[in-house]
């Protein structure tokens, strides 16, 4: 009698109570990519052979072209237009990205080959005072602690007014707002050879070379980048938590240091390390002002003083294999601090936001 | 038109100066006199009157661009805070004039506390901190924060959800947990009167019942103020009512009715009143 009924028990029974997997990959799907490609291929060898189409480079943006087109027909031809553009756009978003993350993985992969030779211990406890051109030994000491010296002078001076002018901009929105941004934005186009001039017209020439004055150059070419970063991400912060602070009676400096600041705390931060990120690699400006040494000198205040790029800049232009192979473990070491700065403030920022249980 | 409290209970000159602890605060009431309102050249709100009566809860009704949330800003100064904003007419706390020079907008607001139409607890800020986010804001002192924090969330009628959680950020509750949470925020700084601008609007039927249920609780020790859309809330949880109504466009809002809330849903005295709390429109 019931039989031509469907049994819907038995047909709920036969679906498995697991997460389903999303959206597999088909055989058919690869298979196109695959004919896609070879098609492409025959494309580069004809290039070649025909119209004797020479370069790497040019060979392989052919075929990434070839591929677009004979993958947008494959897929048009079992599908619909849409369905072409909608892979055709995914292919080349994918990369788009795999290129940009491949060209930061080959220079970092070069740095650590190229740097890797001259990395002993002695590099962070030696200078070049005492070490001939040609001998092995010697390292980057003086250039390290100039590098942290001059940059940390610079953050610690950039970092308060920074912050305050973005929440002049932002939250006080004065009437000097407008000009004030302006002037922040003319100031970040500003040539690094030009705050490096600037210091040593008004400064070094009668005071002579010293960090201080390179730390004077890196707040010229800092306090821009760091003020409209912090800006951008006050502007994040949504206005009904500020009318939640006001409605509580809060005074406007203490919504802003109670309020606002600690909820932006995590991206002012890497507004910070976007400042500190621009200035570290400055060579030209600090030509002018550092100048550069190859002894230690403590002191920020008084003497030329060397740095990471000044010894990766003077290394690296001479006709000799051992000091250039100096001059890639600076430059690796340069980046490393970068690096390690980065991931530092993110982790930071990560903590505390996860101690509040923040979803994301 | 207007609403006439019913008796006032305390006298002009024995007003709390504002160095007095928070803690002694009583409900006070409050009186809208001849508001105006502006956002630039466009009125929105004109020649609005209301008394807020102490104890009361008044729940101010109309269709959508009315200007129910402008009047209800103005009631704590946090109409100016636009800009381009500017109002005439006085605004009574106790018989004081919040707009005049003997107290600041502060004084004004942590008198008059207020809680918005989305939730908006302090993402920087645990449970319990945001709980006492308005004493840090106005660098007030408390003998005991624990006890505080838990009255205010008793109050609020979120104690028992959250009491093993005070350390979790405030986003991490669901919406109708952030806005009870608001609440309790409101409350720790011990206000007079305290505005609700549409406070349910973002919440589901449950959470909205409990808000409502706290509501009700509150109006013995604060005066409570609140809009809403929802006019069988206004009928719950309302002692008085007002009903605001632009009567075409660009014109600014008006009061049209205002009076207890049994004769403005079962007896209104305008027509428009009638059309309105029975559904023809709006």
């Amino acid at each position: 009698m019931t039989h031509d009924l469907i049994d819907l028990t038995e047909v709920d029974d036969d679906l498995l109570d697991v997460p389903r997997a999303r959206r597999t990959v088909t055989p058919v799907d690869l298979a196109e990519a695959l004919v896609a490609s070879l098609a492409s291929l025959a494309f580069v060898v004809i290039l070649h052979v025909v119209f004797r189409q020479q370069s790497l480079v040019g060979a392989a943006v052919w075929w990434f072209l070839g591929f677009l087109v004979a993958y947008s027909l494959l897929v048009r031809d079992r599908s619909d237009t849409e369905t072409a553009i909608d892979r055709v756009m995914t292919v080349v978003i994918w990369a788009t990205g795999a290129l940009v993350t491949a060209v930061l993985a080959w220079m970092i992969t070069f740095l650590v080959i190229k740097g890797l030779p001259a990395l002993r211990p002695g590099f962070f406890t030696q200078d070049l005072s005492k070490v001939g051109p040609l001998n092995p030994g010697g390292g980057a000491k003086h250039a390290l602690i100039g590098t942290l010296e001059q940059v940390g002078i610079a953050t610690i001076i950039v970092v308060p007014i920074a912050v305050l002018t973005a929440i002049y901009l932002n939250e006080i929105k004065g009437r000097l707002a407008l000009p004030v941004r302006f002037i922040v934005d003319a100031m970040s186009g500003l040539p690094s050879v030009v705050a490096g001039l600037l210091v040593f017209t008004v400064w070094v020439d009668g005071h002579g070379f010293s960090g201080i004055a390179g730390s004077a150059a890196l707040v010229v070419l800092m306090l821009p980048t760091v003020t409209r970063t912090s800006e951008e991400i006050l502007r994040t912060i949504p206005d009904p938590l500020r009318e939640g602070g006001l409605a509580l009676g809060a005074p406007q400096w203490r919504l802003i240091t109670r309020v606002v600041v600690p909820t932006a705390l995590a991206g002012l931060m890497t507004a910070v390390i976007l400042g500190i990120a621009r200035a570290i690699g400055e060579t030209a400006p600090m030509l002018l002002t550092a100048f550069g040494a190859d002894s230690t000198n403590k002191s920020p205040f008084k003497g030329p003083q060397d740095d990471l790029p000044l010894f990766i800049w003077k290394l690296i232009r001479v006709p000799n294999a051992r000091q250039n192979d100096r001059a890639w473990t600076g430059a690796l070491i340069l980046v490393m601090l970068v690096l390690v700065l980065f991931v530092t403030a993110r982790l930071i920022a990560n903590r505390s936001q996860r101690k509040l249980g923040r979803a994301r | 038109m207007t609403v006439t409290a019913p008796s006032r209970t305390r006298d002009q000159m024995t007003f709390p100066s504002p160095t007095r602890p928070s803690a002694d605060r009583a409900p006070a009431s409050l009186d809208a006199q001849q508001i105006s309102a502006w956002f630039g050249k466009r009125k929105v709100l004109e020649r609005c009157s209301l008394t807020m009566p102490v104890n009361h809860v008044t729940a101010l009704i109309g269709p959508s661009g009315c200007g129910k949330s402008t009047f209800i800003r103005i009631l704590n100064r946090m109409h100016e805070v636009i800009p381009g904003a500017a109002i005439a007419g006085r605004v009574e706390l106790d018989g004081v004039d919040i707009y005049g020079s003997t107290l600041s907008p502060t004084e004004v607001r942590t008198r008059i506390g207020m809680v918005f139409q989305k939730p908006n607890p302090f993402p920087a800020m645990t449970i319990g901190e945001n709980v006492l986010a308005g004493l840090k804001l106005t660098r007030s002192r408390v003998a005991n924060q624990s006890d505080l924090v838990e009255e205010c969330l008793r109050r609020a009628g979120l104690w028992d959800e959250v009491k093993d959680r005070l350390d979790e950020g405030g986003m991490s509750l669901s919406g109708g947990q952030q806005q009870r949470l608001c609440i309790a925020r409101a409350l720790a700084v011990r206000p007079q009167v305290l505005l609700m601008d549409e406070p349910c609007s973002a919440l589901d039927p449950i959470s909205t019942r409990v808000v409502e249920e706290t509501v009700k609780e509150l109006a013995s020790d604060v005066t409570v103020v609140i809009v809403t859309h929802n006019m069988q809330q206004a009928r719950r949880v309302s002692d008085q009512c007002a009903f605001f109504l632009v009567e075409e466009v660009r014109q600014p809002g008006r009061i049209v009715e205002s009076g207890p809330t049994s004769q403005l849903f079962d007896s209104p005295q305008d027509s428009r009143t009638f059309d309105y709390v029975t559904g023809r429109f709006g």
